[in-house]
């Protein structure tokens, strides 16, 4: 089954954050490929995003398009990043999600639909 | 030679405790949730149809094995002219269960409850989900039943299943037995989904019974089936002795006129006193066999001191003898284990009895920050203010209650209270 895994944070924790922390957040994601791998998870895409300063959202109403600037919602974390896999099952991909350093992971299968 | 109705209805009342095993045995198989427990409830109709008139048949079980499995096949037939895709349930790579018995010989069913039982308690369900999924799928309750037990429509209760079962299928949870490692983590929201099924029934939450047997019941019978399935986890003694011990307190918990009976006035002959032995026999056995894997053993400890704390009451002649100091003790102890502000106002009752009321009050200092809206909290404060002679302060925490109170017959025990706190007499 694929799944997109979304992962959240509070970005503050990036503020003023030295290398060390940058190097334990690219090790556990590297762990994680290979958690993944053991389990039988196809990786088949993953991207870290830029900060929701950088973001752009567009909404319609009606016939008007409007362009604003930020994220569509404040909340207290956000998207910071995301991975699409094809699991076996749940329970795989969330023993394998174990040593994501991020509090927050959301996991949604992809929705198939009949061709 | 056609059978008599008693015969029949016995025969289908004996056939409803292999419901849990033939909706795991179909879902082994087929890999079709919805599939399967459709099928296992129109083999039970049939048979309630076919077999007074027929008589019932020597392996009733391989009977209604063979009929659901049938409606399966209808089914799975029907879809693929209709040329359906529904997404296949996730099976993990188990022994194909290969039910013999077409040609005769015996048939040997293979037991997949307990796959059934963690998929259903998954933590990515709801435990209110769960807990009504489990008494569906694994005790075989009617949607009827599930829905009156929990007090809400038959319709909502319908889509309540309905919608933990898609999330099943649409969410990949697999039909499996969790890895070792992971079993007695597992085992914490299984448990904590009986023990829901118990609690809503042993205090009511809504309606206006105070107790609900019949969901204590239930919740029982499940935790029997979790120890005859799994070996090595002595929390499911511990969590079985705690029901049994609870529930054999039943008859004397509500009075005649419906309204709660405290523990010191609850009278002791009327205690199931054989479940009492069974429920110390297999406390007994659960503080005798501990978990090597140190998570299993958490999770014991948390049960074995609530079962320890719930013996002691049991076996306990009269009020006054009951040895408050070492209830103290355990509820100190499962504080620790938990940090549990529930645990907390327990504890406060005890300690009410050793060290007295002003001691108590001062163990609920700070709880109103973590426990907001607890009517347990507003009742035990008011108690421990009547007796040290607080009165408009005890009065008010009781108003507090009344508010927070939503089963009928625990309210109208408060506002009597309420009133004998202004007219002690």
């Amino acid at each position: 089954m694929k799944y997109a895994v979304l992962i959240h944070e509070n970005e503050s924790r990036w503020e003023g954050a030295g290398d060390e922390l940058v190097q334990l957040y690219h090790d556990c994601h590297a762990q994680f490929a290979k958690e993944m791998a053991d389990r039988g998870i196809t990786m088949l895409a993953g991207e870290a995003l830029r900060s929701v300063t950088t973001a752009t959202t567009r909404r319609r109403r009606g016939d008007d398009v409007m362009v604003t600037d930020g994220p569509f919602a404040e909340t207290a974390e956000q998207l910071g990043g995301f991975y699409l896999v094809d699991a076996p099952d749940l329970d795989a991909l969330l023993e394998a999600t174990g040593v994501l350093p991020e509090p927050t992971i959301e996991i949604r299968p992809v929705a198939v639909f009949d061709s | 030679m056609p059978s008599s109705t008693p015969d029949v209805e016995v025969a289908l009342r004996n056939a409803t405790e292999h419901w849990g095993r033939l909706v795991a045995l179909l879902i082994g198989q087929f890999h079709r949730l919805d599939l399967a427990e459709d099928a296992v409830q129109e083999a039970y109709v049939a048979a309630a149809r076919t077999w007074p008139a027929r008589g019932v048949p020597t392996n009733a079980t391989a009977w209604l094995l063979t009929a659901a499995r049938r409606k399966v096949v209808d089914t799975l037939r029907a879809e693929a002219m209709a040329a359906r895709k529904l997404p296949l349930l996730v099976v993990d790579q188990h022994p194909a269960a290969a039910p013999s018995g077409s040609k005769g010989e015996p048939l040997v069913i293979t037991d997949d409850r307990l796959r059934l039982i963690f998929m259903c308690c998954h933590p990515a369900i709801s435990p209110g989900s769960s807990a009504a999924l489990t008494l569906r799928l694994v005790a075989g309750l009617k949607v009827s039943e599930i829905a009156r037990l929990f007090l809400v429509s038959e319709t909502t209760m319908a889509a309540r299943i309905t919608r933990a079962k898609r999330k099943i299928v649409e969410a990949g949870i697999p039909f499996a037995v969790p890895p070792p490692t992971r079993l007695a983590e597992r085992l914490d929201a299984v448990l904590a989904v009986i023990y829901l099924v118990f609690t809503e029934g042993y205090v009511a939450t809504e309606g206006t019974a105070l107790v609900r047997t019949d969901l204590c019941d239930e919740a029982i019978r499940l935790a029997r089936t979790l120890d005859e399935l799994v070996d090595g986890q002595p929390a499911i003694d511990a969590l079985l002795a705690l029901l049994v011990l609870q529930h054999s307190r039943r008859s004397s918990r509500v009075g005649a006129d419906g309204r709660p009976v405290l523990l010191a006035d609850q009278d002791r002959r009327t205690w199931h006193h054989g479940e009492i032995a069974e429920g110390l026999r297999l406390l007994d056995s659960a503080i005798r066999h501990r978990s090597t894997d140190p998570a299993g053993e958490r999770l014991a400890a948390k049960y074995r001191l609530e079962a320890l704390i719930a013996a002691a009451h049991a076996t306990s002649p009269s009020p006054s003898a009951t040895d408050w100091r070492a209830i103290a003790g355990l509820y100190a102890e499962l504080e620790e284990l938990t940090g549990s502000p529930v645990v907390r106002i327990n504890r406060a009752v005890a300690v009410a009895e050793t060290d007295g009321p002003a001691a108590a009050l001062a163990l609920l200092d700070g709880l109103d920050d973590v426990l907001s809206d607890s009517k347990d909290l507003a009742v035990v404060r008011g108690e421990l203010l009547d007796r040290l002679g607080r009165r408009s302060e005890s009065a008010s925490a009781f108003e507090a209650a009344i508010a927070l109170a939503t089963n009928a017959a625990e309210r109208a025990h408060l506002e009597r209270r309420r009133v004998a706190i202004d007219d002690p007499g």
